[in-house]
């Protein structure tokens, strides 16, 4: 390795180095070598000792926590190509390999766009790169639809970027979640290309889809129909609610690429939990909101509006659909835009959860609300934290108080 | 009424290197020297110069700010060099010992049957006054104030800590004395906190005169400040007197014998370490005579303190006057491979609090940490890390960003007259960001005393 250090500090660097020609650019040779080798650094003050943890390990955790949901993706990408199309004799790798040719395109504008305009700020104001965008890069693709144009995202990811993280002084600054920003940009600004029956199956090539194909999700189904006559991508029939519900939890459902396999969610946050680097705090009470708001739907919807069917969504059926789970496992649990108090962590999951399956349920306009419900926390997090600490300030005061009277 | 404090968040890190429990004497140095920079914001006045005659007791320097707060000479000798930093800041008042010491006499007596008017002149007049500091601000107390309780903590969590029942439990009548001496300064308690482990405390079992708690859990149980925030937390406008039982035997010595005796003992720790045990030196002592044949070659650092609040300091250096331990640990100069060392290594060698390391699941090994940040200083990101380690009822990093931001108002409301530095030492070190804490705490506590000076 000492070949590749010398490499990287002797051909690499020069030019780069304070008085050379580039040293403008340094931020680009300095994270390779940073990425490469962890710096020499040593405590100067302080602490002479330090944890071995540092940004990139963490960011890295995240994104081999999103691995199982970017891979099942691209599986499910080709898995739902192919059942549309009326396909029944392609293998696991046709429809991988489908998916992935869909679906890699995605990522690499994502983590093109946005590094290149880290990068630029970088240069700019001249200091090193950060790693937040590594995660937030993965994140965009695996909340997208699959057919949303390469173009979009890219404009998307670029808006993300600048207006939702550099102009407030770049990653740890930001109010909104980056990854979400992106999604809600393109939801309003290309409403056609984020929503409705046609984005979330790829059925381009030859051929007609399937008599019965409709190809909307289970989400936007539920705003019609009774659960109990939920159709299959190819306009079969579920045999049961259970039927729809397991393929909701196994993933072989239509939605945005990473979003759709509770399973592979799961196997995240069981990366995340294990690791410490996601709030179990916020999953469990962003879990408990949504459970609970379904469940006053369950309870009031059939009593006082017997006519919609969405209200009788079992509630348990609300945590599996549309991207509910993936939201709260990977984008409320962003540590910079979430409530940074234990106590606040609660209140912010909970009403993520709540307000989640409330705008969903009640406003059919935004057939997903858990990326409303998500943003919209965003910016009340600093208030949440604010009337939190403001309770432990007044128990200091209260103490000198009791003290003096 | 003794109490129990049971600390719950912080960390106890496993290092390499504990000093085993013997105590070798080395032998008398040649050169003592006394550091105004062991005592925060201090501006020193001189009274000697070079080439002057001192004996142990004579005043070397006073407080600009304070003149009754003088700093005495450990032993007896000629002042040798004054030496000077940066805008002529005085960093080491150097003295070259005699063959025989001898010392200025302050006379004995017992303090019990004294007032606190000639307790408090002769801990001045022997410049052992400089002993006891003060919370907030943990700077040398004013000897005008008076304290609403005094704290001395007899329990070392700190990683490679000495132990102080060790250290003192040759000595408790000294310690006795020096207690009842402290009695007479203050009309609130003396609390003495010792560990709820029974054979970490038995020195301190029989001591009168004070409250004997018992403190149980993690570092940084036995920090200071902690106990305060337990026992009898701090509010503005208040204040509390501390000191370490080491420097209550030699206040003990000084009622006893009439004279500065600068004996102490300080245990040599850490990895790099051939020999880690305890030493019978003097305040003011250099490190070499302790540390020489014992160290590991290579590249190391020797701290004057522990690894979480200590000093650099070089091989020609002195130990510091409030340190029990010289902790010696590898540098971290090395760049590290990600796959290999770095960031994306098994980390077997590394430990953290985060279980993205495997350390969590080897409770028991013992590490050989180096000087390395293990990553470079970023923004706040993560968020929860630091509450883990911080047991006051305040929230460490929202406190930390209203120093960054010098918003006075806030760091009052949030607590800041209740920490030092050295509480927010764990949070230092598991902070992801690799933010200067210590640094950030030690400059809000100087705004807010400016602010109220």
């Amino acid at each position: 390795m000492k070949a590749l250090k010398d490499l990287i500090d002797n051909k690499l660097m020069p030019p780069f180095k304070e008085g050379g020609k580039l040293h403008k650019f340094w931020p680009i040779p300095d994270s390779l070598d940073t990425f490469a080798f962890v710096p020499g650094h040593v405590t100067k003050s302080g602490s002479h000792i330090r944890d071995g943890i540092d940004m990139k390990r963490t960011m890295f955790m995240v994104i081999v926590a999103l691995i199982p949901c970017l891979l099942f993706g691209m599986y499910n990408v080709g898995y739902q190509h192919y059942m549309a199309m009326g396909v029944t004799t392609a293998t696991f790798g046709d429809m991988f390999l489908f998916g992935a040719l869909k679906v890699l395109p995605l990522v690499i504008v994502s983590y093109g766009v946005g590094l290149g305009i880290e990068f630029i700020f970088c240069i700019v104001k001249s200091h090193a790169i950060n790693e937040g965008f590594l995660v937030s890069g993965m994140l965009i693709p695996l909340c997208m639809p699959v057919d949303v144009p390469l173009w979009m995202v890219g404009v998307a990811t670029a808006f993300a970027v600048v207006i939702g993280k550099e102009v407030f002084g770049g990653t740890g600054m930001n109010i909104l979640n980056v990854a979400l920003t992106a999604r809600a940009f393109l939801f309003f600004a290309y409403p056609t290309e984020m929503s409705g029956n046609k984005v979330w199956i790829n059925t381009a090539g030859d051929g007609k889809p399937v008599d019965g194909y409709t190809g909307e999700t289970l989400l936007a189904k539920a705003t019609t129909t009774p659960v109990s006559e939920f159709t299959d991508t190819a306009g079969n029939a579920y045999a049961s609610v259970n039927a729809s519900l397991l393929d909701a939890i196994y993933g072989f459902i239509p939605g945005s690429v990473g979003e759709t396999s509770v399973i592979a969610i799961l196997i995240g946050a069981g990366i995340l939990l294990w690791t410490g680097i996601g709030s179990w705090r916020i999953m469990l009470s962003a879990i408990a909101g949504g459970a609970v708001m379904g469940l006053i739907f369950n309870l009031v919807g059939p009593a006082y509006f017997p006519n919609n069917t969405f209200l009788a969504l079992p509630w348990w059926y609300h945590l599996a659909i549309g991207g509910f789970m993936f939201g709260v496992v990977f984008m409320a649990t962003d540590p910079v835009t979430a409530s940074q108090t234990a106590t606040g962590k609660y209140i912010y999951g909970f009403l993520i959860g709540f307000l989640a399956i409330l705008i969903r349920t009640v406003n059919p306009a935004y057939p997903e609300g858990v990326m409303m419900a998500i943003l919209f926390m965003n910016v009340m997090a600093p208030m949440i934290d604010h009337y939190v600490i403001e309770a432990n300030i007044k128990r200091r005061m209260n103490r000198l108080k009791v003290k003096t009277a | 009424m003794s109490k129990t404090i049971k600390i719950r968040k912080g960390v106890d890190i496993k290092l390499v290197g504990e000093a085993e429990k013997a105590k070798s004497q080395i032998n008398r140095p040649e050169i003592f020297a006394v550091k105004p920079t062991d005592f925060h914001n201090l501006t020193p006045k001189m009274v000697v110069r070079e080439g002057d005659e001192v004996k142990a007791g004579t005043v070397l320097f006073y407080d600009k700010y304070n003149e009754a707060i003088k700093f005495t000479s450990p032993v007896s000798g000629e002042v040798a060099e004054i030496r000077r930093g940066e805008k002529r800041r005085i960093l080491e008042v150097r003295i070259l010992a005699d063959k025989e010491p001898s010392a200025v006499d302050f006379g004995a007596g017992d303090p019990g049957s004294m007032s606190r008017e000639q307790v408090v002149e002769k801990l001045l007049n022997s410049g052992l006054w400089t002993v006891i500091r003060q919370r907030p601000f943990s700077t040398i107390a004013n000897p005008e104030d008076k304290p609403k309780s005094i704290f001395v903590s007899a329990v070392n969590t700190a990683p490679l800590g000495a132990d102080l029942n060790f250290i003192c439990q040759d000595h408790i009548s000294e310690l006795q004395t020096g207690l009842d001496a402290m009695a007479k300064l203050c009309d609130g308690p003396i609390h003495f906190q010792v560990s709820a482990d029974p054979e970490k405390s038995k020195a301190f079992q029989g001591l009168k005169n004070v409250q004997l708690n018992k403190v149980s859990g993690p570092h940084p149980a036995g920090n200071v400040g902690v106990q305060i925030h337990e026992l009898d937390p701090l509010n503005k406008g208040e204040l509390i007197w501390y000191v370490t039982p080491s420097h209550l035997i030699t206040i003990g010595r000084l009622f006893k014998e009439g004279k500065y005796n600068p004996a102490c003992t300080v245990a040599l720790v850490g990895s790099e370490v051939t020999e880690p045990k305890y030493f019978n030196t003097w305040y003011g002592a250099p490190v070499k005579p302790i540390t020489a044949g014992r160290l590991k070659d290579g590249d190391i650092r020797i701290i004057s303190g522990n690894v979480l609040t200590g000093e650099k300091i070089d091989n020609e250096g002195f130990v510091g006057f409030y340190h029990t331990e010289v902790s010696v640990i590898p540098e971290g100069h090395e760049p590290q491979f990600f796959l290999t060392e770095g960031w994306l290594s098994p980390g077997l060698h590394k430990f953290s609090l985060s279980h993205a390391f495997p350390s969590w699941l080897m409770p028991g090994k013992k590490y050989r940490l180096n000087t390395n940040l293990n990553g470079e200083e970023r923004a706040f990101v993560v968020t929860g890390e630091m509450e883990k380690v911080f047991p006051f009822d305040i929230y460490p990093m929202q406190l930390v960003k209203s120093i960054m931001m010098n918003d006075i108002d806030m760091m009052e409301k949030l607590g800041i007259y209740e920490v030092d530095s050295e509480d927010f030492a764990l949070c230092e070190f598991v902070c992801t960001s690799k933010i200067e804490i210590q640094r950030i705490v030690r400059e809000g506590l100087d705004v807010i005393q400016k602010e109220f000076a």
